[in-house]
Formats: C-alpha cells, sequence, structure tokens
C-alpha cells in the first residue's frame, strides 16, 4: 500500500520530538507507585477517618450518592448465586432437622408466634464495611433447638439456603448465645430479598457471611461442616476482632 | 445492459476515487501490532472495570449475583492487563511510539499551559502524542501496576498483615474511582474524534487530521520506517 510512505505532515523539517526530552512518564509512573506504597501503609488510618466522616455525610446525603464512594457507609449487596431468590407468606418453609427428637418446619406465621428477640448493634462485613445500630428482630436460635430437642452426639448446626448455593456452620455453644437469631426484621420492617429476607440468620458477634441469607434449613449435625466462603479460606468461628486476621471492635 | 454497465463503471470509478483519496491522504499511525495492543488491552480493561462495577455497586451487584466468578474474572482480567503491552515490546514501532510517550519536549509543557489557561486543546503544540495523551498514557501504566500491587495484596491475603490489606483496599477503590473518571474522559475524547479512532481501528489517518490535530509528527526516524515495512510484507 503506497498509502503509508512514512511522509509525516512536514517532513524534512527538524523533528521536534528529536533528542531525550523529559522522561516525564517514567516520572509520573514512579510518581504513582510512591504514592501507592504511602497509600498502603496509611490507608488503614485514613479510611477510618473517612468512614467516620461519610457515615455521617451519607446520613444527611438525600442523594445517595456518598454511599457509593468507598466507605460510604450501608450495606453492600453479596450474593454467590445467580440471582436474587424470592419467597414468601405461602411458600416459604424453615426446616429443622438432623440430630433432633422432633424434627420441623416453620412457616413465616409460625415463627412470628414464637418468644421474639430484637437486636441492635453494628454489622461488621469481613470486607471492612461496618454500618453501626442495625436492628434484627427474630426468634432466637435457641428457641428452635429447645424445641426441637437436640439429641446426644450433636455439637454442631449446619444452615441451609434456599439460593441453592451458600452454607454455614456454628458449633452448638456458638448457636445457644443470647445474640444469635432467626431474624425476619432488619430495621423493624421485613427483611426484604436483597438483604436474605424473608429469613436470615443473625451471628450478632460474628463477622456478617456468617449471617447466612434466605436461611431454609438448620441440620444438627455430630461435627462442624465448614461453610460456603470457610472453603475459600474464612475462618470458621468467624467471631468479629479475633478471626480473618482482622482487629475490628466488637459488635457484640 | 447499458445501465448495468453504467452503473458498473461509476462504481469502478467511485472505487478508483476512493483508493486514490485513500493513497493521498491516508497516514501511517500505527501498525498493526499497536492496533492489536490496544485492542487487546481495550478488551482487557473492559471486562476488568465491568467485573470492578459488578463486585462495588449494589443495584449492579444485586442484577449479576455470582460474586466468586466475577471476583475471579476480575482478578485475572486484571492481572493479565500488562500482557498485551509487554508483547508489544516485540514491535520496533510500539517501543517508539512509547519511547514517544514517555518523554516530554519544550511544546508539550505549552500544550498543558495553554490548557489549563484556555480550557482548550491546542493542537499547535502537539507532536505524534499531545501532552495529554502522554500523561494518560503515564498514568495508565502506573494505573495498572499500582491495581495489581494492591489487588495481589487483596488476592492473598495470608500473604500480608492486616493493615497492609486495608491500605491495599483503601488505595484500589480510590484509584478504581479516578481511573474510572479518566477513562470516560479517554472515551469520550475518543467519540469526538472519529479519525483518531480510525487511526487506531486501521491504522491510517488522514493527511489533512495529522496536520491539524499532531502538527509537529515527523513520522520516520529510519527504525520505524522499517518497522513500517516490515509490517507490510
Amino acid at each position: 500500500m503506497h498509502s503509508s510512505t512514512p511522509a509525516a505532515p512536514s517532513a524534512g523539517e527538524p523533528d521536534p520530538e528529536r533528542g531525550r526530552g523529559t522522561p516525564v512518564g517514567r516520572r509520573v509512573v514512579l510518581g504513582m507507585l510512591g504514592l501507592g506504597a504511602a497509600g498502603v501503609a496509611v490507608g488503614g488510618s485514613v479510611q477510618g477517618t473517612l468512614d467516620n466522616v461519610l457515615a455521617s455525610v451519607s446520613a444527611k446525603d438525600p442523594t445517595g450518592v456518598t454511599g457509593l464512594l468507598p466507605g460510604g457507609g450501608g450495606f453492600r449487596f453479596y450474593s454467590v448465586s445467580d440471582s436474587i431468590p424470592h419467597r414468601g407468606e405461602t411458600d416459604y418453609r424453615l426446616r429443622v432437622d438432623g440430630l433432633v427428637d422432633r424434627p420441623g418446619s416453620y412457616r413465616l406465621s409460625d415463627l412470628r408466634t414464637l418468644p421474639q428477640t430484637r437486636l441492635v448493634r453494628d454489622v461488621q462485613c469481613v470486607t471492612g464495611w461496618r454500618v453501626p445500630h442495625t436492628a434484627f428482630s427474630g426468634v432466637l436460635l435457641s428457641t428452635l433447638l429447645d424445641a426441637a430437642g437436640i439429641r446426644a452426639g450433636a455439637t454442631a448446626l449446619r444452615f441451609t439456603c434456599f439460593d441453592g448455593v451458600y452454607t454455614e456452620s456454628l458449633t452448638l455453644d456458638q448457636a445457644r448465645r443470647p445474640d444469635m437469631l432467626v431474624a425476619h426484621t432488619m430495621n423493624d420492617k421485613p427483611v426484604t430479598a436483597a438483604h436474605g429476607g424473608p429469613v436470615r440468620l443473625y451471628a450478632a458477634p460474628m463477622y456478617f457471611y456468617k449471617s447466612a441469607k434466605w436461611l431454609s434449613g438448620i441440620t444438627v449435625t455430630k461435627d462442624v461442616q465448614p461453610g460456603y466462603w470457610e472453603h475459600y479460606g474464612y475462618d470458621v468461628d468467624g467471631w468479629v476482632g479475633r478471626s480473618n486476621g482482622r482487629h475490628d471492635d466488637p459488635t457484640s | 445492459m447499458t445501465s448495468t454497465d453504467g452503473w458498473a463503471g461509476r462504481t469502478a470509478a467511485m472505487m478508483t476515487r476512493l483508493h486514490e483519496s485513500r493513497a493521498v491522504t491516508g497516514l501511517r499511525r500505527f501498525t498493526r501490532a499497536e492496533t492489536w495492543v490496544h485492542r487487546t488491552l481495550n478488551c482487557l480493561m473492559a471486562v476488568c472495570v465491568f467485573t470492578a462495577a459488578c463486585l462495588y455497586f449494589p443495584p449492579l451487584a444485586e442484577i449479576v449475583g455470582r460474586r466468586r466468578l466475577v471476583v475471579t474474572v476480575h482478578e485475572w482480567s486484571g492481572i493479565l492487563l500488562p500482557v498485551p503491552i509487554l508483547a508489544g515490546l516485540v514491535s520496533r514501532a510500539f517501543r517508539a511510539d512509547t519511547g514517544r510517550l514517555g518523554r516530554f519536549f519544550p511544546h508539550d509543557w505549552r500544550w498543558l499551559r495553554a490548557l489549563l489557561r484556555t480550557r482548550r486543546r491546542q493542537p499547535e503544540f502537539a507532536g505524534k502524542f499531545n501532552a495529554g495523551q502522554k500523561l494518560f498514557a503515564a498514568f495508565v501504566t502506573g494505573t495498572i501496576l499500582v491495581m495489581i500491587g494492591t489487588g495481589l495484596l487483596m488476592w492473598f491475603p495470608r500473604l500480608s498483615p492486616l493493615v497492609w490489606r486495608t491500605g491495599a483496599t483503601f488505595v484500589h477503590d480510590w484509584l478504581a474511582l479516578l481511573v474510572g473518571v479518566v477513562i470516560t474522559g479517554h472515551v469520550w475524547l475518543a467519540t469526538k474524534d472519529p479519525e483518531a479512532r480510525r487511526g487506531l481501528r486501521t491504522g491510517h489517518v488522514p493527511r489533512w487530521w495529522a496536520r491539524e490535530e499532531h502538527p509537529l509528527w515527523r513520522a520516520g526516524t529510519g527504525e520505524e520506517r522499517a518497522a513500517d515495512e516490515t509490517q507490510q510484507h
């Protein structure tokens, strides 16, 4: 192709870009690497301060734009399944089975007739975000366990979810704590499908991945069977501030 | 019949004119190797940015779900970003252009000063790449390196202490926002300049465009001419 004869607009004139010039590109790249390293070093404390500022700003921000900034407050949506599963009044069931004397199945209305507990705590995600003062209410796990009657030899619970993928676990001792809920309201409204409704686990003293969304089954087991994320390196005993190499303030 | 002949004749004439006009105005801006580097980097970056958005914006996350898959695609598209650039370094023309992109000459400083003063690009101070394009190239290079560094800290959490990981998350998140803004600007400028896009698609730009937008561009160090010719055959 003769179109590509390298005749420049004004070939023949001296090239104004001949010679060494100033290596600005190299300086920009090195500068960014330096800034990046500095950011890694001080970022933890800077983000901590920013979280506080952004939390107070986003509380008064009607547009919700600040919620999109890193640490801008609010929940982040995590799901490992393909789409948000929906179940409601008619088709929701929570099954309790495994090493129990009386396996059973609860509808939403059944859960509402049992003694209710309301907890207001911070929610702490293992990826760093924290949502202060979030209310959950529902039935204590221990209430359901007592109703089912635990058989000898059982030490743990396995939670399954109607998204068909997620699983979680607790030891019996953990599950009997007074801050382990089968929750059906969040901030005094029914738990929405995006937040894991109609019923989700709420393991208050643990990182939020322990609080399985879309809870549909509680199986009493002989041993702890690690849950979904625990197969990918998360700690089985997910205490806030004492696991996963993190040191967040306790939530409970 | 005659009409068909006339048609064919006209079409042939038009083709010749087109060909000639291309011959007259076409100027080689990029070799095929360079357009492929750009195209591959484009695709990887698009995947990386889209998966990032799916991980980051709750409404998108709710639509897409499949978090583990999205994380894996994001990690691999990110870590592969340097591959097309490193592969491109095999090409002499690409090496020559990285050299051009990396260096500032007196007219580049003038271009920047004019931009700051008039808020407008002043093409008369532009070589093959203007100062803005040079800074963009450096920014993207720095970004890829910083994002890979901080990304690896988060990908392999057991390798580093927690404070580093929190710091890495901080850098990764905020730089991602900045990258989003800068890439939007890059795409916006591209949409406004079809000839520049043609340059990256076909490797050729019209001469009038080169004269207007990059008047200080002198194609034709001996090296590049050689590279150009090897690309032809």
